[in-house]
This record gives structure tokens, C-alpha cells and sequence, in this order.
């Protein structure tokens, strides 16, 4: 099907934007890529009555590395995390996550933003800002404010932001030395919808054992779930086989998701429970061998 | 209905300029008022690819871009894709004599997506020729003869970049 019609608003700045998005507030979509919108749009399953385009806007595009922080205007398109060699070297984990976001033909379109906005809970790049405990910059006519990726995911296809605020921006800590992570993923084909996911990210000492982790599971929840057991369970030890076994536990412990079309939620819980034992064990293996 | 926009966009060199509803997709301009048939619309939600065209050189599906979002930008559609005189061009040979399609109706996209492979990669390995065909459905193939005929233009491009250096020359740059 075809779009039901709209107004049209392309401005050319933030504030152009906010100020759109505050008079117009609930009757107003934001379109950054359209990857997710515009199919929604196509399907009649949205019809706002006015859609504000922030693609032609530059300071969404904006990609800084200062004091140890990784900072991507929310523009930032898929194909960039796997492109830009400066995101990869930042946070590597952002790199790894990009290859399972859909398709190559959606990456060069699909952005950062609009993945963490629309906050589809299978969705990969949710889960990668609660793991790598990123700082969403949002603005509105009221001001700017800064909120914790783990609190601003609130449930299925819905974020903290107001009708009249815009995310702008994503500050990610650099995972930096004796740091590591990863993540993977199951879905029926490559490209498709996540049926469960995991990413890990992990610290360790001088004595290889591990001084922080984040172990957050995807597509098993109507948000990220972080899984606070099995990173308590890696603390002050080495992830061995036993350590391991303990992390898979937790998950499988902790996990309560529903069934999902093809899925049972037993396969889901058992999935997501051995992705994130593998993304543990990766991070704990490459943050053991960087100590550059 | 909305008020209409005005939007210029380049069409495999042509530019074009149209007056459309904000909410018209790209693929719908190229059928028609661009007559550009030759860019297909199967699902129109973004799962099949066979509305698959270059915007500014990188594949996007054509059903999930707003023609006003190309506005000022360029576009290739698989009728760029022919030598001058109306030759089918290397791609579109292979996949010719490789059997690379039947019905015909995906193929527009998956040349579009070829195209912009061989462009950046030079000469694609077989991972990354399949993980930009991921992106494509196909229901009458079972896309292996897609793969060998892109394979053997990969193969050809390959021998070819081989010949314009000779063996024993360094490949600055390549970090290989």
C-alpha cells in the first residue's frame, strides 16, 4: 500500500526541529531513515499528520571522540558503525552488533536514532547502548537533558522521550584497554527479525579476572533486559568453563519471555541464555589479550 | 491532501524535476513520471529488494525512501546498467548466461545491489557477493547461479586488476 497523505517538514537545524516537534507535538513523527517508519507508513499502521524529516540536518551527523567518550550525532547511519573505522577502534562493540541490522540496503539508510527511538525490542543497537552504558542527548524547546541508556528504554516501542523532545545524540564511554566485547544473535535468516540476542561487555585486571561486565539480552523482553545475576557471577573471577556455566544459568534464570510467531519461549529463554555465555566468554578472551 | 513538493532529482543522469505529494516513495516516481519501469515494487515494505536503486551511489530500497528524501541527490536504476549501444553490460551477461534468473521480476534490484558491490569492493568474495544478496528474495532460482554469475565477474575483475599490475609489484596500500 501507499502512505496516507501528510505535511511534509524538512529543517534545516535542531532547533527548526524541536520547535516543529513542540508545536505540533503528538500529531508529528520524526522520519530520520524511514527504515522502520516508513514501512509502518506503507502499511497504514501509522498516519501521522505531519512527518518533520531530520535528514538534511548536519549537526545530527556529527561524530567526536574527546576525554574518553565516543559521541555520534543521531543521524548516524548503520553502514557508518561498520564503515568508520574511528566507531569501530571507539567501541568496537557497535561494529559487531551493525552486521545483524537488517539488510545491507537498510543499513545505508537505517540510523542510530531512529533504531534507539523506535526501540523495537528486537532490535540490536537498544541493547548495545544499555550494554555499553551510553548517555542519550536529548533536546526539546525546553532545554537538553541526559539520560542513561538503561533508563530509557520503558517497554515495547517506547522510550523516555516526550512528544516534543528529539534524541540528538549518543555518548558512548570508549571501552578502551583491558576491555571486551561482543555480540551475536539468532534469526531465521540472515536479516531478519532477532528471535534472541546477547551483548556482553567486559573488564578485567592485571590478574585477567574481571572487574566489571554487562551481559544485556535482546528479543526476550519488550525491552534490553540486563541480566544483573550473571554479571554479578563474573565478579572478581575468570570466565571459565565453570564460571561460564554460571553466567548461562543466570540468563536462563532471569529470562521470562513470551512466545514469539515461530518461537516457543523456552527456545527463546535457551537461546538468548548460550548467546550471552558465548559473547561473555569473546569479551572476557579479547579484553584478557588487550592490555595495550 | 497535503500540499504538494517540489522535488529534483537525478535520474541515471537526467535530471528530473516533479511535483508530488510528500508522501509518494521514490519507487513510484521512477515508474511514473520517470518511466522508469524497469524498478520493481514486490512487497513494498522493505523485506523483498526488488525496488533496490543507487542513491548516491549506495543501494536503498526505493519503497522505503520518500521521493522528497532524494531531493537534490542522484539515482541509478538497472536501466543505467546497459553498454551504450544497448549490449547487456558484464553483469547482466553472467547473470544471462549463468541462468541467474527466471521470471525476472527480483533481478533489477539484485543487479542495482551487485552494482554498488563491485563498485566498492573491486572484486567481491563469495561471503561478500551472498551477504549482499541476503538482502534480496528470489523465489525462483535458489540464487546459487546469481552467485556464480557474479563470481565469475568477480573473477574476471580480479584477473584483470592482475594484469594491469603485474605479478611482483607491490600493492601499496592494500595493508596485505
Amino acid at each position: 500500500m501507499k502512505p496516507q497523505g501528510f505535511e511534509y517538514h524538512a529543517p534545516q537545524s535542531v532547533k527548526e526541529a524541536v520547535e516543529l516537534l513542540g508545536e505540533l507535538g503528538p500529531d508529528a513523527k520524526i522520519l530520520a531513515g524511514g527504515q522502520s517508519l516508513i514501512p509502518l507508513l506503507n502499511l497504514r499502521l501509522a498516519a501521522p499528520e505531519h512527518l518533520i524529516d531530520i535528514g538534511r540536518i548536519g549537526e545530527l551527523r556529527e561524530r567526536r571522540r574527546e576525554n574518553g567518550t565516543l559521541r555520534l550525532g543521531a543521524a548516524t547511519r548503520h553502514a557508518e558503525l561498520l564503515s568508520e573505522p574511528e566507531i569501530g577502534d571507539g567501541c568496537p562493540l557497535l561494529p559487531l552488533a551493525a552486521r545483524y541490522i537488517g539488510h545491507p540496503q537498510i543499513r545505508t539508510r537505517g540510523t542510530m536514532g531512529g533504531s534507539l527511538s523506535h526501540a523495537d525490542p528486537s532490535a540490536e543497537l537498544p541493547a548495545v547502548a544499555v550494554a555499553l552504558d551510553a548517555t542519550m542527548v536529548i533536546r526539546s524547546v525546553r532545554g537538553e537533558r541526559r539520560v542513561p541508556a538503561g533508563d530509557f528504554f520503558v517497554s515495547f516501542l517506547s522510550t523516555g522521550l516526550a512528544e516534543d523532545e528529539l534524541l540528538v545524540a549518543i555518548e558512548f564511554p570508549v571501552t578502551g584497554p583491558r576491555a571486551g566485547s561482543a555480540f551475536g544473535e539468532v534469526a531465521a535468516r540472515a536479516g531478519d527479525f532477532a528471535m534472541a540476542g546477547a551483548a556482553a561487555v567486559v573488564r578485567v585486571g592485571e590478574d585477567d579476572r574481571v572487574t566489571d561486565a554487562r551481559v544485556v539480552c535482546t528479543s526476550v523482553g519488550d525491552k534490553p533486559v540486563r541480566v544483573p545475576a550473571a554479571e554479578e557471577a563474573l565478579r572478581g573471577r575468570t570466565a571459565d568453563d565453570a564460571v561460564l556455566a554460571e553466567v548461562e544459568a543466570a540468563v536462563a534464570g532471569q529470562l521470562d519471555p513470551g512466545p514469539q510467531l515461530k518461537v516457543s519461549a523456552g527456545y527463546k529463554r535457551r537461546t538468548a541464555a548460550v548467546l550471552a555465555r558465548r559473547a561473555v566468554r569473546q569479551s572476557w578472551r579479547i579484553a584478557s589479550e588487550r592490555t595495550a | 491532501m497535503s500540499t504538494l513538493v517540489k522535488a529534483r532529482i537525478e535520474v541515471n543522469g537526467t535530471v528530473r524535476e516533479v511535483e508530488i505529494e510528500p508522501r509518494t516513495l521514490l519507487a513510484d516516481v521512477l515508474r511514473e513520471k520517470c518511466s522508469s519501469k524497469g524498478t520493481h515494487i514486490g512487497c513494498e515494505h522493505g523485506v523483498c529488494g526488488a525496488c533496490t536503486v543507487l542513491l548516491d551511489g549506495e543501494p536503498v530500497r526505493s519503497c522505503l525512501t520518500l521521493a522528497v528524501q532524494a531531493d537534490g541527490r542522484s539515482v541509478e536504476t538497472v536501466e543505467s546498467l546497459a553498454e551504450p549501444d544497448g549490449s547487456l553490460n558484464e553483469l547482466q551477461s553472467a547473470f544471462h548466461r549463468h541462468h541467474g534468473l527466471q521470471c525476472g521480476y527480483c533481478t533489477p534490484g539484485i543487479l542495482m545491489s551487485l552494482t554498488a558491490l563491485f563498485r566498492t569492493a573491486g572484486s567481491p568474495s563469495e561471503g561478500e557477493i551472498r551477504d549482499f544478496l541476503q538482502g534480496h528474495i528470489c523465489r525462483c532460482t535458489g540464487y546459487q547461479q546469481m552467485i556464480e554469475a557474479a563470481l565469475e565477474v568477480s573473477e574476471h575483475a580480479e584477473s584483470e586488476h592482475a594484469e594491469a599490475e603485474p605479478a611482483g609489484t607491490e600493492h601499496a596500500g592494500t595493508g596485505q
